[in-house]
């Protein structure tokens, strides 16, 4: 049973989230994370202020559910089938990233230069946090689908929007980590 | 009841984030510096799967469990909307490594800022809302 403790190989993980999809899409819902970030908002009486925010938002509670859920399973995962040991990416990566001053590479899950509360003492680090949230809520309702809805049920579905959305994934992504990290870390 | 069918199956995609290290900063950083397959073996093995799965919704015409016809919303179409959007999600992505399922997994985990993380996406999702009229899409 020791395998439960380790990080789980690909070959299991992507399979598995083949089946929640599957499941999803079996019980008659669609797979998509990021739509919960647009009932949240409407909730909270975004729909006071813009027309997108009116939607009878009790129609998506099952995905609130869902994300509910998600939130136990973090919970669950990271409490009792962890074996605490740090995320082990590839040497390369993890030169790169000692060499920007991420000196918790290799021994947490979440580097401490980012998301430790000793970092509330650098008003730099929690700019980083407010930007890189903002620009995923903003990014992903503006391509209309995230991870989730783009990359995952969108191209297994074979469109064409979510291939766009997904090169623009990746377009950002290593802008980021190729040019940006280099200037603000 | 319902609730419960959906948190069990929440929970079985937390646990899945998180043991896949899909939900972890340095594997996203790993992902965009093209060091490793683990990301895109996740990420390949999924659509993989769920290609093969939605064909055979769509060729068997399989229906959900109410018996209603299981229909996958297409998306509108147009270039502008999900190149820049897209282009900007991937900024946040790799900066703060999260996207919106991860996010909630580490929320439950117990990591410290990403409330602030989450936060600031539902702050960015309302500015959305709010400029929606003056975006080209």
């Amino acid at each position: 049973m020791n395998w439960i403790f380790e990080p789980w190989p690909w070959y299991v993980s992507g399979p598995l989230i083949a089946l929640v999809m599957m499941t999803l899409l079996l019980a008659g819902k669609g797979f998509g994370m990021s739509s919960n970030l647009r009932t949240i908002c409407t909730i909270l009486g975004a729909d006071k202020r813009a027309e997108f925010f009116r939607f009878d938002w009790k129609s998506q509670r099952w995905n609130l559910y869902i994300v509910l859920g998600v939130a136990m399973g973090g919970f669950l995962a990271s409490q009792f089938l962890s074996n605490g040991e740090g995320v082990q990416i590839a040497p390369e990566s993890a030169e790169k990233l000692k060499a920007l001053g991420f000196a918790s590479t290799g021994e947490a899950y979440l580097p401490d230069e980012m998301f430790a509360l000793s970092a509330l003492s650098d008003p730099k680090t929690l700019i980083l946090l407010i930007v890189g949230g903002f620009l995923v809520g903003f990014g992903t309702r503006y391509a209309g689908g995230c991870t989730s809805g783009h990359a995952i049920s969108g191209l297994s579905n074979l469109q064409m929007p979510s291939l766009i959305a997904v090169i623009g994934f990746f377009l950002g992504g290593l802008l980021m980590v190729h040019f940006i990290f280099p200037i603000i870390f | 009841m319902k609730s419960t069918f959906y948190i069990i199956v929440g929970l079985f995609f937390g646990v899945v984030l998180y043991k896949s290290e899909a939900a972890s900063w340095f594997r996203i950083y790993e992902m965009f510096q093209f060091d490793s397959f683990h990301m895109y073996g996740i990420i390949g093995s999924t659509i993989t799967l769920g290609t093969l799965g939605i064909q055979w919704i769509k060729r068997k015409e399989v229906k959900a469990v109410d018996g209603s016809p299981i229909v996958i919303a297409s998306k509108d179409k147009g270039i502008a909307r999900y190149l820049i959007g897209g282009t900007l999600f991937g900024l946040g992505w790799a900066l703060a490594g999260a996207c919106p399922g991860p996010m909630f997994v580490l929320a439950g985990a117990g990591s410290g800022y990403i409330l602030v993380v989450i936060a600031s996406a539902i702050l960015g999702t309302f500015f959305y809302g709010i400029l929606r009229n003056k975006l080209p899409h």
